[in-house]
């Protein structure tokens, strides 16, 4: 991580709570400091796209909001008082306790307390989430890693088929529930059964965490977030992993994915290759519609940057390279990849169509980003993929922009999606018409 | 009360002010007891996530336009400035502004740094913002771990006085200190009292408007101009230069009570500056007693007599047809205390009835030891109205609401209203400071109350769709049960 960094784009490990709110009729109870909370949750999702509280977020959260007594006289019995209230006081059928910075340093032992509750049979599990170990990418693996161990229970049998889906990060992805919902029916159209635990719906939540067990395959589609996740659930159950580093956005990239999530399940290629012709077939239908427009508007940007996490900066790269043919300048990536990872991701992103490279900064200071901006000499429009901080160095070089990363406070998001054939289309839309609406 | 501005860190609201989180109770009983100096807080056993100091304290800080925010803390507790950032645009929008980025540089803290302390990257980072921003001023805010680790901030920003010609102002500000997130407020007056004003030179016409986003500002440049007197607005949108010569100006006036508390009567204090203690300038009593408070101190009665007539005049058909419409309605209220209570009397002149009072704190006394007006001239009237003070506890705030039903519920402070809604009960936020500022503000204010009763469909939809996150056992319940009873 940056020594210091300006323009936050991803928040501490105890963001997670975020995490714990898309798991249906689960919540997180924070033993933080008053205003944690409401900072993250904030931070990742009033000003990311307008993900506001949902059933129980925002300052529903129970939190002990700690004080200066529980600094000095440790914070236990406060811990112990509000879970067992949430209990009676919140309808929920999961309760994650999630340590910030105060009580890790003041050093309770949360774990104690939970365990408690667990002997008494109620769902309460703990993750020592104190921000200063790392961002809320790592504390969403540390939230999954307490639930696998603390709350998934080992199954007798494999279901043939069923398929876990380990993915974007909740709110930290501002379109996180219309991408699971697409990665979801893609698998679907294999004819494999998809298992995604993340977002809205009866069969997801609990009941989804309750068949992870017994799935045939993990499929974590990531550059590197939930690695440790599947790694763990290999060790715990036996459950092979795939590990494909790309999020799929377009036709070139989805179709790859495609034959190796089937071919990694059994599915015949006959059937994966039918199922990658009809979605082509859909997709250039509209590309190939559109197509004189976007090459006959004289305002095409032709290079691209990416200010974005690495899923963005990496699935999005492929899509505009490999699709749409257009050039990469420098990318950044920005939410902290820590080194053992870094190879690997800058290994994919010299390898496009072509034989075409591109430059990869790994940095979380979105200022140096900037200074660093300001001194390209672009030749041509940039086109500039990032959060809203980059609005203002935008009109700077005279780009286009358009906030993909965390924080998106520019744009409401509900179901939109980036994630496959669909989520290109939706790209491509919202690019263009940007650079439509610009100069109109 | 005195203002010490020797020392590097001023007293919570809860120590130098007496001020509390925990009470239910009546607005009389309160005023009662705030005037005998006999309230007591209350702590609860069940607590919801609020909102903490240094929140408030940065996001204030960091709209000022040529200033810069270090921010020594683990990145979470700089989460706030993409808040603050959109905010900023805000204000910038009123003022017909280019955008800009804020000026926020975090420590990152990580685990090694809570071991071994963090001071040297500290430096580096504002030897950075210096760089970076190019600022006339840094302010350098303190979080929960740098207060528990013991870092010596004021140290190194002496170190660092030779090296960084510009005032380096350490603003302390940690959350666990405090259960008032407004005591972020008067940490951030108190680094611009102490590092940032300077001795006054002369006295100007100028008048130190305290607030957040000045989008009254056009209404308020013409209203002071009519007394021959001109606005500054503070701190947001205002340079660091202007903040210094607070000092020289003819008065200071506030939007908001809790908010100008400690600078107001600072300025006073120190550098003569008369700061205006009357009720907050929300409908037409506050108005009247705002103007009337600047007029006292500034010498201009008469103009400032004229011009209240003139314009009550203006209002006076618009206010009885709105009065018409809102007349025999309900309303809970659901705000920081000054809001609050001001704005209980401001619903109130709407004809409207308020059946509740929720405040997010209350502060017994000011910095100059007196009670609050709005509170004393609520106490005074005729009806006694039930209040509470909680730190936007949803848990007991909802199952109030559900109890009480009214018609409206009126708040400020993101997160409360979108509960509310989901009670059925139609739910106006006060985001905008200026929302019932004045005469005009009052009749706009009723207008959107009497759109938000006209149409309540998202309410009733949404109530009859989503679930509460409360059990039946708990909404069962009396509201205030997990109030403790001992005195703390
Ligand atoms: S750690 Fe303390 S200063 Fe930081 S957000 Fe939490 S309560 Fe506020
Ligand atoms: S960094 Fe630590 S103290 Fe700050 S918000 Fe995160 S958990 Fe809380």
């Amino acid at each position: 991580m940056s020594q210091y960094s300006e323009q936050v784009r991803h928040v501490c490990s105890l963001g997670a709570l975020q995490s714990v709110l898309a798991i249906d009729r689960a919540v997180p109870i924070l033993h933080a400091g008053p205003g944690c909370g409401q900072k993250l949750w904030g931070a990742l999702g009033f000003q990311n796209g307008c993900q506001g509280s949902g059933y129980v977020g925002g300052h529903s959260v129970p939190c002990t909001n700690i004080g200066e007594k529980e600094v000095i006289f440790g914070g236990d019995d406060r811990l112990k008082e509000i879970v067992g209230n949430s209990l009676k006081i919140i309808d929920a059928d999961l309760f994650v306790i999630l340590t910030g910075c105060t009580s890790d340093i003041v050093g309770d032992d949360t774990g104690e307390v939970a365990r408690r509750f667990q002997e008494q049979g109620k769902p309460v599990i703990y993750a020592e989430t104190g921000g200063f170990k790392g961002t809320n990418l790592f504390g969403h693996e540390l939230v999954v890693d307490a639930i696998i161990d603390q709350y998934l229970k080992p199954a007798n049998t494999v279901e043939p088929g069923l398929i876990n889906i380990w993915s974007v990060v909740p709110y930290q992805d501002p379109f996180w529930v219309g991408n699971l919902k697409e990665i979801e029916s893609l698998i679907a159209q294999l004819g494999l059964t998809p298992n995604v635990i993340f977002g809205p719906g009866p069969e997801k939540g609990l009941e989804a965490l309750g068949k992870v067990p017994k799935a045939q395959l993990n499929v974590l589609i990531s550059p590197w977030v939930g690695l440790k996740n599947v790694q763990h659930l290999e060790e715990k159950f036996n459950t092979p992993y795939l590990h494909y580093p790309v999020l799929p956005i377009g036709p070139t990239e989805t179709a790859k994915f495609l034959r190796t999530v089937g071919q990694n399940a059994g599915v015949e290629e006959k059937r994966i290759e039918k199922v990658i012709q009809k979605n082509e077939a859909e997709y250039y239908y509209y590309i190939e519609r559109s197509a004189d427009v976007l090459l006959e508007t004289r305002l095409l940007p032709r290079r691209f940057i990416t200010i974005a996490d690495s899923f963005y900066a990496l699935g999005i790269s492929k899509f505009l390279i490999n699709d749409l043919g257009l050039l990469p300048e420098k990318q950044y990536i920005t939410d902290g990849v820590s080194e053992e990872y870094q190879d690997s991701i800058t290994a994919q992103f010299k390898n496009f169509a072509d034989g075409i490279t591109a430059d990869v900064v790994f940095n979380s200071d979105g200022g140096s980003i900037h200074e660093d901006i300001r001194k390209m000499k672009f030749r041509s429009r940039p086109l500039i993929l990032g959060s809203a901080w980059d609005r203002v160095l935008s009109d700077e070089v005279n780009g286009y922009q358009l906030s993909v990363s965390m924080p998106v406070s520019d744009r409401l998001a509900l179901n939109r999606s980036y994630v496959g054939y669909q989520g290109a289309l939706r790209l491509v839309e919202d690019i263009y018409s940007i650079v439509l609406s610009d100069f109109q | 009360m005195s203002i010490n501005l020797n020392i590097s860190e001023v007293a919570i609201r809860e120590n130098r002010l007496g001020s509390v989180t925990g009470y239910q109770g009546s607005i009389k009983e309160l005023a009662a007891q705030a005037s005998s100096c006999s309230l007591k807080n209350k702590e609860r056993c069940f607590s919801q996530s609020s909102a903490c100091s240094s929140g408030c304290a940065q996001g204030y800080l960091s709209r000022i336009v040529d200033a810069a925010i270090v921010v020594h803390a683990p990145i979470g507790c700089a989460a706030d400035s993409v808040y603050s950032n959109t905010q900023n645009k805000w204000g910038e929008k009123v003022r017909n502004w280019k955008h800009r980025n804020i000026n926020v540089i975090n420590t990152n803290m990580v685990e090694e740094d809570t071991v071994f302390g963090a001071v040297a990257k500290l430096k580096e980072a504002i030897r950075e913002a210096y760089r970076r921003f190019n600022p006339k001023a840094i302010f350098v805010t303190t979080s929960c771990v740098s207060g528990i680790i013991g870092e010596d901030i004021t140290s190194v920003l002496d170190e660092l006085e030779e090296e960084i010609p510009i005032p380096l102002a350490p603003v302390f500000c940690e959350g666990f200190k405090s259960k008032i997130w407004a005591s972020g407020f008067d940490a951030a007056f108190h680094a611009i009292l102490t590092k940032i004003v300077k001795p006054p030179q002369r006295r100007t016409n100028k008048v130190n408007m305290i607030n957040f986003s000045g989008s009254a500002r056009k209404q308020i440049v013409e209203t002071l101009a009519r007394f021959d007197l001109e606005p500054v607005f503070v701190a947001p949108y205002s340079t660091v230069e202007e903040l210094s010569k607070m000092s020289e100006s003819a008065a200071t006036i506030s939007i908001c009570g809790t908010l100008g508390s400690y600078i107001g009567n600072g300025l006073e204090e120190h550098y003569g500056v008369p700061y205006v203690k009357t009720l907050q300038p929300h409908g037409i009593v506050g108005m009247d007693s705002w103007l009337r408070g600047l007029g006292a101190v500034t010498g201009k009665e008469q103009e400032v007599e004229a011009y209240i007539r003139e314009e009550k005049e203006k209002i006076a058909s618009d206010l009885a047809e709105i009065r018409e419409k809102l007349q025999g309605h309900t309303a809970v209220v659901g705000m920081g205390p000054s809001f609050g209570h001001n704005y209980i009397r401001t619903i109130q002149e709407l004809g409207i009835k308020v059946i509740w009072g929720a405040t997010w704190h209350f502060d017994p006394q000011y910095d100059n030891g007196k009670t609050p007006a709005s509170t004393e001239l609520l106490a005074s009237q005729e009806v006694d109205i039930p209040v509470s003070v909680g730190d936007q506890q949803n848990y007991e705030l909802l199952n109030l609401l559900n109890r009480l039903k009214p018609d409206l519920y009126v708040a400020r402070h993101g997160g409360s209203t979108v509960w509310a809604t989901k009670l059925g009960i139609p739910s106006v936020m006060v985001a905008d400071e200026f929302s019932a500022f004045g005469y005009h503000g009052l009749i706009d204010f009723g207008y959107r109350l009497s759109d938000a009763l006209t149409n309540r469909s998202l309410a009733k939809n949404l109530s009859s769709r989503v679930k509460m996150p409360y059990t039946d056992w708990w909404m069962a319940q009396d509201s205030f049960i997990f109030l403790e009873n001992e005195v703390v």
